[in-house]
């Protein structure tokens, strides 16, 4: 058990846990952010994406020890009042089906977008390649993710 | 293993259904929809709401706006409540896992109701049978089932309403008009809200007879609204019951042996000595000599629990639990299902892939049983010009959904509450009371949102197994898998074999068709479903053998086999009539309208017709692009008509696929571009499931246990444009979940033939592509 400081979504939190263990549940077991999502637990399927100094991780396999002083970005810190335009381009192309996956792919997508404002189709599909969606929502994460592109340059 | 019938009356009835509800619905015997107008104060769990306030908290507005909260709401009936200020609260009552019935199935509600979709609040219903009718989500059965009761629902309100009005205004009810949750009376120029007229109406008797909107009245039905929880969503608000917490809960995990095989030891002195842990014990999970219902699984008779404070500290334990397993003898159980009580047989021993393989080789020639015949195949295959005779075969296949399984519980003295991901409520509330040995009436059961279901959800073990452990150590208990643990679970699609073989005269016509399947422990023959009926001489059979290795319900379960097999068939057998593959089918499905053989045929000819004309319409079938690969298929299954087509070009041995265009007939689509996100889900899960879906086993294993082993379709492998199609008309509507996944199995083989030159007979396809040189 180890004192942990972290910076998420603009705040200070303090935990008390085994240094190990990994962001994903230190999120939702001790921060009660449960907008992040397990999947799969070894970085394969992107449920539990988030950003750490903007940058897209898998906070599934990122051992809380190692984050120090980085700013944590959850899906529910993504936005003021969920008006960020990948949230929107969502709801504008009604993505969800179950909606499970849907923050990874937000975050994902978000951090992209940061990175790369304008990105090609091809862009667009290496960066979401490594988040499942088992209700194949692909095509609309694909429109929205343009959308919201388009929306911000 | 036993799997839900596709619809609720027998199958050759289903015409005759269709048209009857038509007729009837401009005028509806309230009657029919009687419990849900059982008044609140008779709700005998009412107080249990206040338990989980937690969640009930959050509202969801269906438009962007919050609501102003009335003072005070007027239940109507168990669907309908009304604020004295309009704002109105619909109930959804079937369990939602991501086909959308959370908005389709009130906007049912609300066109008859007559309110503004703007200010409806949708509030998911608790599993309440007294209330509700079906609270099922499977078997694309929702709409289908829910369309009669919930427009009667929505009309009965809405007439109660008017008949406060007329009695405030003392004018006749006749004279009075509704829209947009308003109540006009023209002649006095009187008018008031529904939220004014409210508290009056709900205590009117309910009507014994009310008038339903023509369907050229509809505002909502027909028009696309979007997902009512679409905001919660992308905000990451708790919807899930994994992401459920309340004061004292422990985290419980299990651990599971291969199949076949149960717990002969435990040794968790290291696991009990880690921090946060509280408990490891054994359970067994249904009761000695329990008659199980349908949905009752028994993948395996005990399981090693941990229990713990959080969920990281409870893997981490799991882990340093050591398990000494021994092997079962043969287990037999009765199970209740759909035609009476049945035998269910599960062999000692440990199953391989590679066995079953052989197994079933050899069962493909050993006996079957008859499952239809008409005419006299045999001597039709005697007289044949030319036979074709192929195998298909297809994998155990894991449902994955990506909110693996997992069940909040907390078990008192005399009552269960449970927070649940579960699409059948009904079924597992009964296997509840016997566990936990108490009255259903005490077990509530909240219905959680889905992270999907595909049909794993059916089955409840889940709630069994969080209720008994919560019992056992007197706490509030969140289950959860991990993504190992459910994907080695195993309630999966069976592993499926077909062989069909058909007869041609001299000059390409159909004389005989025959289909011997199999499968373990099930085969997929829907021996009285197209080409049943189109042809003279025609044989079905049938076999199967026993494993151990538990299956169930998968997205359009047997049919997701048996389409992409006899698709596959047709377009060969096309090739062999030197005919085109649409005008192939079409020629049977006429002579299955004009002259059809025997009576128990279970599909349309005319809607089934419909559906490929239109694909072929809209493809442009008859002009292909150059440079691609194109394929269809068309299958009628969960009361639904589809035909596909897929474009495919090859990048080496890469399938690329350029565009999918399908026609569908479910009658009238309540929410059109959510009826389009669900085909589309079902045609891209479907490619998915064809090219890489697979489980095989080693000696009881399943060799794939995470997502590093078992692909999935992703973001690359997605075609570039997917169209779908409606049909119009006015048929009552069907469901979407399921029937567009099986066809595209075979459109998918039909386009890799025409990309690279090659069959495919096997599935997943993409371990056998091989482009012919010709075609390259």
């Amino acid at each position: 058990m180890a004192t942990i400081t972290l910076n998420v979504n603009g705040k200070k939190r303090v935990v008390e846990a085994d240094p190990q263990t990994p962001l994903l549940w230190i999120l939702r077991d001790h921060l009660d952010l449960v907008g992040t999502k397990y999947g799969c637990g070894i970085a394969q399927c992107g449920a539990c994406t988030v950003h750490v100094d903007g940058v897209a991780t898998r906070s599934c396999s990122l051992p809380v020890s190692q984050i120090g002083d980085k700013e944590v970005t959850t899906i529910e810190g993504l936005s003021q009042n969920g008006d960020h335009p990948v949230q929107k381009a969502w709801l504008e192309h009604d993505v969800a089906q179950c909606g499970y996956c849907q923050a990874g792919q937000i975050m994902t997508a978000a951090a992209l977008l940061k990175r790369n404002p304008n990105p090609t189709d091809a862009d667009i599909e290496d960066a979401m390649h490594g988040n499942i969606c088992r209700c194949a929502t692909y095509l609309r994460i694909r429109a929205a993710v343009r959308t919201a592109a388009n929306s911000t340059i | 293993m036993c799997h839900l019938p596709e619809n609720p009356g027998s199958g050759t009835h289903r015409r005759q259904f269709n048209h009857l509800t038509l007729f009837l619905m401009t005028r509806a015997k309230t009657t029919i929809n009687r419990r849900s107008f059982l008044k609140a104060t008779a709700m005998a769990g009412g107080g249990l709401m206040l338990s989980f306030n937690w969640l009930a908290a959050c509202k969801a507005p269906s438009g962007d706006e919050m609501l102003d909260m009335p003072d005070e709401w007027f239940d109507l009936n168990s669907y309908i409540k009304i604020g004295n200020n309009g704002v109105v609260t619909l109930m959804s009552p079937n369990p939602e896992f991501g086909s959308n019935v959370k908005t389709s199935m009130p906007m049912i509600l609300a066109d008859e109701l007559d309110v503004d979709w703007k200010k409806v609040i949708v509030e998911q219903a608790d599993f309440y049978p007294e209330r509700f009718d079906r609270q099922f989500t499977g078997g694309s059965m929702g709409i289908l089932l829910g369309w009669k009761p919930l427009r009667t629902a929505g009309a009965t309100a809405r007439q109660m309403l008017v008949n406060a009005a007329a009695q405030k205004w003392n004018v006749p009810a006749s004279e009075i008009t509704t829209e947009a949750g308003v109540l006009y009376h023209k002649t006095s120029g009187k008018s008031a809200g529904y939220g004014e007229m409210a508290s009056l109406a709900a205590e009117l008797p309910v009507p014994e007879e009310v008038a339903m909107k023509q369907l050229s009245d509809f505002k909502i039905i027909g028009t696309s609204r979007k997902n009512v929880d679409g905001k919660k969503i992308v905000t990451g608000q708790p919807l899930f019951t994994l992401d459920y917490k309340t004061e004292g809960m422990l985290i419980a995990m299990p651990i599971l042996p291969p199949f076949g095989m149960t717990v002969k030891s435990v040794d968790d002195s290291a696991a009990r000595a880690m921090p946060g842990v509280k408990d490891v014990f054994t359970i067994k999970v249904l009761p000695d000599g329990y008659e199980q219902n349908a949905f009752d699984t028994i993948s395996f008779p005990e399981m090693v629990v941990v229990v713990g404070n959080t969920t990281w500290e409870v893997m981490n334990a799991k882990k340093a639990v050591k398990v000494e397993w021994q092997l079962l003898d043969e287990r037999a159980f009765d199970v209740q299902s759909w035609g009476g009580k049945q035998k269910v047989v599960m062999p000692k021993g440990l199953e391989s892939t590679s066995a079953h393989r052989a197994w079933m080789a050899e069962a493909a020639r050993g006996k079957a049983q008859v499952l239809r015949r008409d005419g006299n195949p045999e001597a039709a295959f005697k007289s044949a010009a030319k036979v074709l005779e192929r195998t298909y075969t297809a994998p155990h296949l894991a449902h994955n959904t990506m909110e693996p399984v997992n069940c909040f519980a907390h078990v008192t003295e005399d009552k269960a509450e449970l927070y649940a991901p579960i699409q059948a409520p009904e079924f597992i509330r009964r296997t509840l009371a016997a566990r936990l040995g108490m009255p259903q009436e005490n077990i509530h059961i909240r219905l959680a949102r889905m992270g999907g279901g595909f049909g794993q959800r059916a089955y409840g073990h889940h709630l069994v197994e969080a209720a008994v452990i919560s019992q056992k150590v007197k706490a509030p208990v969140k289950l959860v898998y991990t993504r190992e643990d459910d994907m080695t679970y195993g309630i999966y699609r069976p592993t499926y074999t077909a062989t069909y073989r058909a007869a041609l005269d001299k000059d390409g016509n159909l004389i005989a068709f025959h289909v011997r399947g199999g499968g373990i422990p099930e085969h997929a023959v829907h021996a009285n479903r197209f080409p049943a009926g189109a042809v003279d001489n025609y044989l079905a059979e049938g076999w199967s053998l026993p494993s151990n290795i538990t299956i169930g319900a998968f997205r359009a379960p047997r049919s997701n086999f048996i389409a992409g097999a006899e698709q596959s068939f047709l377009d060969e057998l096309a090739e062999l009539a030197g005919k085109d593959p649409i005008d192939f089918r079409l020629e049977l499905l006429e002579r299955a309208k004009k002259n059809p053989v025997g009576k128990d045929n279970d599909y349309d000819p005319d809607r089934y017709a419909s559906v490929l004309k239109l694909v072929r319409e809209k493809s442009n079938w008859d002009q292909p692009p150059s440079g691609v690969g194109r394929g269809v298929a068309a299958y009628f299954c969960h009361n639904t008509y589809v035909a596909e087509v897929v474009d495919m070009r090859m990048e080496g041995t890469n399938p690329v696929i350029e565009n999918v265009v399908a026609a569908v007939d479910c009658g009238i689509v309540v929410n059109p571009d959510a009826a389009r996100n669900m085909g589309e889900g079902g045609i891209i899960d479907g490619i998915g499931n064809a090219l890489f879906g697979e489980l095989t086993f080693k000696d009881g294993v399943p060799e794939k246990n995470n997502f590093h082993q078992y692909r999935m379709i992703r973001q690359k492998e997605t075609p570039r444009n997917v169209e779908i199609h409606f049909v119009q008309n006015e048929h009552d509507p069907t469901g979407l979940g399921e029937p567009l996944f099986p066809p595209i199995f075979a459109a998918v083989a039909n386009a890799l033939y025409r990309a690279t030159g090659k069959r495919y007979y096997e599935q997943p396809f993409a371990k056998h592509i091989a482009v012919s040189p010709a075609m390259m």
